[in-house]
């Protein structure tokens, strides 16, 4: 038996983005906010993540994961939004209407606007081709945190962390934790990509080596994992290797919409006002900028409420969509469409760089014309992000060329 | 060597690959006792979980060998049994796609080949009705021949399937003996494993597989050595899936049947394998060269699956031998059967070497009686396939756990107590699909592996393995 209702905005994905899109638009008067979250408790990465850094640009102030997990739980409550927890989107049945499933079976539930939320997670061993033995104890780091933090196991006692990015260093936090020692962390970079202190806070306190410049060429250890081969010929004995941070939007749903991929980031294309090219249905948080901390995203939730709202109440949407391409080394731009109105999210443009490059200032042209020019503040570093200012935006031209987004010498 | 005290079998099976499991399945329908026994923890756990699961019809065997005829009586019996009991088929059929134009003077022979091997259905047709049925094939196509009755089939359910219905008829399973020695005592064998324990049989049937030259060798007997020929594999996304509508098989060379690309009943698309001979025979690993030289074919069959993320990597072992032909045969004064050099088509026949083997079983002596229709019980495993209904759409069987795969609270449980029960995270994966999905178990396997250890009453950490 399949069960049909209805609600104003469905939210797929009680993460961070999520919750806060969907506390927002009951702020803004929005009746029936419905949000769909897979897992038995809402909270989305945060849950698992049992280290400080959560909360400081939406909450102003520093959290552990679960507690500030907690507080978007209670928030997100308090605001009169309808959880709908241990229950997951599996289709499209129409333009904004969704099928779902729980432990009852399936139903169906048709809303004006559906605002996509379903995060990011890190490519497994598997997805980054790495030859070898098939042996235990190789995790991401998500699959770490949640043995440690949710299910109190035991990774092994000697890590090979395959990364050296924020989550790589949140990694290290991780295992200490466990009791397991980080004996090295490998990237195929020239240096790590974090800020000094997580840094020096992390692997810096217990003089974990970073091995710049090599990626894993093998594991060996049928049952188990016995060591590593390094593509420097080096050999290094481990029980525990953790790939960390090569993110991959979680866009199953997305795509079985026909809604447009960037094929930059594999995140849905947005525009300014975070709408993707499927009428009424938006797109935040991580799964369109892989990935940024929970409170960025958080805050993605908040201005997209107020797109979302000005869709409920004048609902047109964009026909035509100028494109913001990225182009090498820029690695991806976020938001990838210009839309009308032309502003961005907060006022600004996210983008990443794929290499270290010693340049440091962004161009942005449609054309001929140039729309900006400047150095951003923050380095410019593969897998960290920048912004740069968006009023430029308004001078676009909507009807015009693709928009590049590119460095100068 | 310690005396076995207990009241001898009347046949111990040596393996519990698909080919053992069949063979229990069948000796279970007759009044024999019987045991089947493996070194590893869990059936299927050797060469029949790590193949490109085709029910191959046998159209490009060689005409008139045992393999030919066990292949195609195989595929009429176990497309019978496993809409009855579960195991996933999905009639997808098959492609042959000719690149150039030698390739494509070749079809016609492989047309006349299927017909000398019993079957008519192949066809060959032009580029143009190739592009026609597959659409995103790389440009160069010259010419196919369709195999329609080419289909796909679930690996992991129809061993466990087979190894269910045998214990729920009586048959006793022994996993974690690795048998190190035979003995013959009288009329029976003495078997030793590595653990020092011992069964005593009356008729051992070897399905070692990949070893099984090794236990023949136990016997005193030679006549054919295993050359194990590896074959690495790369899964794709589900979301490549719309891709193919069947099979995409290559002109098969001497050497193996090529690297193809078909799809899963998982709902998954699988590219390869390769065929390395090599020495090894645990080198069940992966391989950057292997890896390399996939993608490399992939591109060129369907450049658009290259684009899409690869959910899972790894290598089977085929038990190739010198000999081209499958090697059973029996001796009748040590009551011993032997199921040799099954090599690159034994999940489609198993079910014909079972009753291969039952013949052979009798003509060591043994007095097969069959039990009446009525008294075999019959049971079922959970149905795996993407194209058929799944437990978490039909409710009730509690909250999705894995996500990728949609696997539900309840299935877990069901792997962890159903005989015979998963005891490792890849036992798990083979009877839920848990664990196998893209994440690979980014969000569930600390969840799954607790389910586990929870049901199971053993510790997580006999759970966390490999994701
Ligand atoms: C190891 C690690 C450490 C981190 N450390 C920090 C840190 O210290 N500080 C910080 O600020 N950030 C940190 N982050 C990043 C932070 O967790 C993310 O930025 C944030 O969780 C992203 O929020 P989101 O809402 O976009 O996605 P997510 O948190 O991933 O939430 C997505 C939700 O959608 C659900 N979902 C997906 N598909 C469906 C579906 N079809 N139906 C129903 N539900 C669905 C998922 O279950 C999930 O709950 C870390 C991330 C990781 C992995
Ligand atoms: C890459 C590849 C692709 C393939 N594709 C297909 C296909 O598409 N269609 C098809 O029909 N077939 C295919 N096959 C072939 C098929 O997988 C095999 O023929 C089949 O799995 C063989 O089953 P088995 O039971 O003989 O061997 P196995 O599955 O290897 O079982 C043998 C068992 O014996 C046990 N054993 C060995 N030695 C001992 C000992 N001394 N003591 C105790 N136990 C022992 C092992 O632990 C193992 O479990 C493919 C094979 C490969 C490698």
């Amino acid at each position: 038996m399949t069960t049909d209702e209805t609600a104003d905005v469905v939210v797929v994905g009680g993460g961070p983005a999520g919750l806060a899109a969907a506390i927002a638009l009951r702020g803004q008067g929005v009746a029936r906010v419905v949000v769909l979250e897979r897992e038995a408790q809402a909270g989305g990465v945060p849950r698992h993540s049992a280290h400080l850094g959560y909360g400081m640009r939406d909450m102003h102030r520093i959290m552990a994961g679960p507690a500030y997990a907690a507080a978007m739980r209670t928030r997100a409550e308090q605001a009169g939004v309808d959880i709908r927890t241990a229950t997951t989107a599996t289709d499209w049945t129409g333009a904004t209407s969704l099928q779902t499933v729980n432990r009852h079976g399936m139903s169906n539930i048709h809303a004006r606007a559906v605002v996509l939320a379903t995060g990011v997670r890190e490519r497994p061993r598997a997805a980054l081709l790495v030859p070898g033995d098939r042996g235990g104890g190789v995790f991401t780091t998500g699959s770490l945190q949640q043995l440690t933090t949710i299910h109190h196991g035991q990774p092994g006692t000697r890590a090979v962390i395959v990364g050296a990015q924020h989550v790589s260093f949140s990694a290290v936090l991780t295992l200490q934790h466990a009791a397991c020692r980080t004996v090295a962390m490998v990237t195929p970079l020239t240096r790590h990509q974090t800020y000094a202190p997580l840094r020096l806070l992390t692997a810096g306190r217990h003089r974990v080596p970073i091995i710049t410049g090599c990626t894993v060429e093998a594991i060996h250890g049928r049952d188990h994992v016995r060591a590593v081969t390094l593509s420097n010929g080096r050999r290094i004995d481990c029980d525990t290797v953790v790939f960390t941070g090569d993110w991959i939007p979680d866009h199953e749903l997305a795509r079985r919409g026909d809604i447009v991929i960037d094929d930059t980031h594999r995140g849905p294309a947005i525009d300014t006002a975070f709408r993707t090219n499927r009428v009424g249905v938006f797109a935040i948080g991580n799964m369109v900028h892989p990935a940024e901390t929970a409170d960025v995203c958080a805050l993605d939730g908040r201005h997209a409420a107020t797109a979302v709202r000005q869709w409920l109440e004048h609902p047109a949407w964009p026909t035509t969509r100028v494109r913001l391409i990225a182009e090498a080394p820029v690695a991806w731009v976020a938001p990838s469409r210009l839309g009308e109105p032309g502003t961005a999210p907060g006022g600004r443009i996210t983008l990443r760089v794929d290499r270290l490059t010693p340049s440091r200032t962004v161009a942005v042209t449609q054309g001929t014309t140039t729309l900006w020019w400047g150095r951003p503040r923050g380095r410019l570093v593969p897998n960290r992000s920048i912004t740069i200012p968006g009023a430029w935006l308004v001078d676009a031209d909507p009807g015009g060329a693709d928009i590049i987004v590119s460095l100068q010498p | 060597m310690p005396e076995p005290d207990d009241l001898p079998y009347d046949v111990v099976v040596i393996g519990a690959g698909v080919v053992g499991c069949a063979v229990a399945r069948l000796l279970s329908h007759q009044h024999l006792r019987v045991a089947l026994l493996d070194a590893a923890p869990d059936v299927g756990s050797g060469t029949s979980k790590a193949n490109t699961a085709i029910l191959h019809t046998g159209f490009d065997a060689t005409p008139g060998s045992l393999e030919s005829r066990l292949v195609s009586r195989g595929y009429e019996l176990l497309s019978d049994y496993a809409p009855t009991v579960g195991i996933a088929i999905e009639r997808t059929g098959a492609a042959l796609v000719a690149w150039d134009d030698e390739q494509a003077a070749a079809l016609p022979g492989l047309a006349a080949k299927a017909g000398a091997n019993g079957y008519h259905a192949a066809s060959v047709v032009d580029a143009a009705t190739v592009y026609e049925l597959e659409p995103h094939l790389g440009t160069g196509v010259a010419a196919g021949m369709l195999v329609p009755d080419e289909h796909i089939i679930d690996p992991w359910g129809t061993p466990l399937a087979f190894a269910r219905e045998a214990l729920a008829n009586g048959v006793s399973w022994l996993p974690n003996r690795h048998v190190t020695k035979l003995e013959r005592q009288f009329d029976t064998t003495v078997i030793e494993s590595s653990d020092g324990a011992t069964v005593r049989t009356r008729c051992v049937v070897n399905a070692a597989g990949l070893h099984s030259d090794e236990v023949h060798a136990l016997f005193g007997l030679a006549g054919f050595t295993i050359r194990p020929r590896r074959g690495e594999l790369i899964v794709f996304d589900k979301l490549a899936r719309p891709l193919l509508q069947r099979t995409l098989l290559p002109v098969p060379t001497g050497h193996t049947k090529g690297v193809l690309v078909a799809p899963t009943v998982f709902g998954n698309v699988m590219l390869g394998p390769t065929a390395d001979d090599i020495d090894d025979r645990t080198a069940t690993g992966s391989t950057r060269a292997g890896i390399d030289a996939l993608l490399a074919k992939g591109r060129r069959i369907l450049p658009a699956l290259i684009r899409e993320e690869v959910t899972a990597v790894y290598a089977g072992l085929r038990a190739a031998t010198e000999h081209s032909d499958y090697q059973i045969t029996h001796d009748r004064e040590f009551r011993y059967v032997c199921l040799g050099g099954i090599r690159s088509t034994g999940l489609t026949a198993s079910m014909a070497i079972a009753e291969e083997a039952l013949a052979l079983v009798a003509a060591c002596g043994l007095e097969v009686i069959p039990k009446a229709a009525g008294s075999i019980r019959s049971t079922q495993v959970t149905n795996l396939g993407e194209a058929f209904e799944r437990p978490y759409q039909v409710g009730a069987s509690g909250d999705i756990v894995c996500h990728c795969e949609r696997v539900t609270h309840d299935e877990i449980v069901a792997a962890c107590t159903e005989q015979p029960p998963a005891t490792t995270f890849d036992g798990i994966r083979r009877r839920t699909r848990a664990l196998a999905g893209r994440c690979q178990g980014f969000y569930c396997s600390a969840a799954v592996c607790s389910i586990a250890a929870e049901s199971s009453g053993r510790p997580m950490s006999d759970w966390m393995g490999a994701p």
